[in-house]
């Protein structure tokens, strides 16, 4: 039993607090979240797997068919976006539903619908990458850095 | 020398406790479509409600639910004396925006999700202060303005917290009069801002749960009365596990509610619709005050309830900058003859 006494100092008070908080939490459903992870990017990629036979079955060589591919999966999930069902994938697939491209794709699209209404200006462009925007920092930062290393230690 | 009308630490007992003349409620699909449904005056079956932004259409639903209570009161609009609203937006827009459409002096409010109570409070001590004949209270709230303005954009895809909630799509509004028929607003505790460092915007229940448990407490001791001198006890938007809180501070300051109390954000939806934790926001107080006690009041179903509003005081800069999240929680009985 975790007491919470008005008495006590305020330190104490929301160190024990937080033990009743974290008791009271629900368990996330880590191997229903797993799975459906799995399947739903598991399922993405089949699609893109589909769709990169079919382009370099018309002939396209490996670096055209790879970015026929990635346009392709980000139309597509620009579109469902549109439609309002990707986030619905994304509920039930978590990380397998934002981790592809497009889940990148999602990230860009949702924020150009939300802020249409305060115009193409001050909306759509400047708050265009909102969500998007940190993956990119980072991801760049990262790419100088491993840069940097390659450079120095190779 | 003391307050006349004022008993204990923090509540006010009414010498003549107003009455709730009348009481409207709007709510959207997803609301339309649980439990309550049946005490609910208008269920939208689009939630953007014809308008250009998500905005709008909150702003078009207080406005609406506002008319539409001075209509079943039977009451114009040059009769009321005060609106009390508010709303979650930056600066209470929605609010103000109505008040300016309605042309009643309007004084407006934010206590986050426990504006619906704190407004309540406040009418009704306008009324028995003598200061006015009929005060119109009332507040809203809409999943998309809300997503937006403390989450992401509502197509974000993202897979939330179990102790989430949602927001509700619900405005309801109050008529408050100095006579008249319906139940009374007997007694009212305003509640103190209280934070035991809580931080997680996705687990607010734990944020509010410590000013609920504080407010109802402090109302009871003031009253000296028990838990069982209400029929019922509900909080605004506490959801599963800020319920579940709320009974293990209660039970510690040693007092026992289990039997009859419960949370609006509980209520009003039902555990198929995957909402995870309940309902949160203005509105989810609101619509169940406004709606099912209220009629349930009128109908001799209930005779004493204590509501009590639970706000979250937070704003996504303070979010951001990693603050504590502070709760507040206002009580008001209301009772039936």
């Amino acid at each position: 039993m975790v007491g919470v006494k008005d008495s006590q100092p305020a330190e104490i008070q929301n160190r024990q607090y937080k033990l009743l908080v974290d008791r009271v939490k629900p368990r996330p459903t880590l191997a229903r979240n797993v799975f459906w992870a799995f399947v739903v990017g598991g399922s993405i990629c089949l699609v893109g797997q589909f769709i990169s036979v079919f382009f370099s079955s018309l002939g396209l060589n490996l670096e055209e068919t790879g970015a026929a591919t990635a346009s392709t999966l980000v139309f597509l999930a620009a579109v469902l976006t549109g439609l309002g069902y990707y986030d619905e994938i994304t509920k039930l697939g978590g990380a397998g539903g934002i981790v592809p491209i497009t889940g990148f794709a999602n990230a860009m699209v949702s924020p150009a619908m939300e802020y249409k209404t305060e115009g193409l200006v001050m909306g759509v462009g400047a708050k265009l990458f909102t969500v998007a925007g940190p993956v990119l920092v980072y991801g760049i930062v990262a790419a100088w850095l491993v840069g940097l290393i390659y450079y120095l230690v190779l | 020398m003391t307050a006349s009308k004022k008993i204990g630490q923090q509540t006010i007992a009414f010498s003549n406790p107003p009455v709730i003349v009348s009481t409207a409620t709007v709510v959207g699909p997803e609301e339309g479509s649980g439990p309550l449904a049946a005490f609910f005056d208008k269920i939208l079956d689009d939630d953007r409600y014809g308008e250009k932004t998500w905005e709008k259409s909150e702003r078009r639903m207080l406005e609406d639910t506002m008319k539409m209570c001075l209509q079943k009161g039977g009451v114009q609009e040059t009769d009321v004396d005060y609106m009390l609203a508010g709303d979650l937006l930056n600066q209470i827009v929605s609010a103000n925006y109505t008040a300016k459409v309605l042309g009643i002096p309007f004084l407006g409010l934010y206590g986050a999700c426990s504006t619906m109570y704190e407004s309540m409070a406040l009418g009704a001590m306008l009324i028995d202060g003598g200061f006015a004949e009929y005060v119109l209270v009332g507040t809203g709230s809409h999943y998309a303005t809300a997503e937006r303005q403390f989450r992401l954009p509502v197509e974000q895809g993202a897979q939330r917290t179990l102790t989430a909630q949602r927001t509700v799509t619900g405005t309801g509004a109050m008529l408050l009069a100095s006579q008249g028929e319906g139940p009374r607003i007997t007694h009212a505790t305003v509640g103190k801002v209280i934070d035991l460092g809580q931080s997680d915007p996705m687990y607010m229940g734990a944020a509010m749960a410590p000013a609920a448990a504080d407010t109802l407490t402090t109302h009871l001791k003031d009253i000296a009365g028990e838990p069982s001198a209400y029929d019922l006890i509900i909080t605004g938007d506490l959801g599963v596990y800020g319920k579940k809180l709320t009974l293990e501070l209660t039970k510690q300051k040693g007092m026992d509610i289990k039997d009859n109390y419960t949370d609006c954000g509980i209520l009003i939806y039902s555990p198929d619709q995957d909402t995870h934790a309940g309902g949160s926001g203005c509105g989810c107080s609101a619509v169940v005050t406004c709606g099912q006690i209220f009629r349930q009041l009128q109908a001799g179903k209930l005779k004493r309830v204590l509501g009590i509003g639970t706000g979250a005081l937070l704003s996504p800069l303070t979010t951001g900058q990693g603050e504590s999240i502070p709760g507040i929680a206002h009580a008001v009985a209301m009772e039936t003859a």
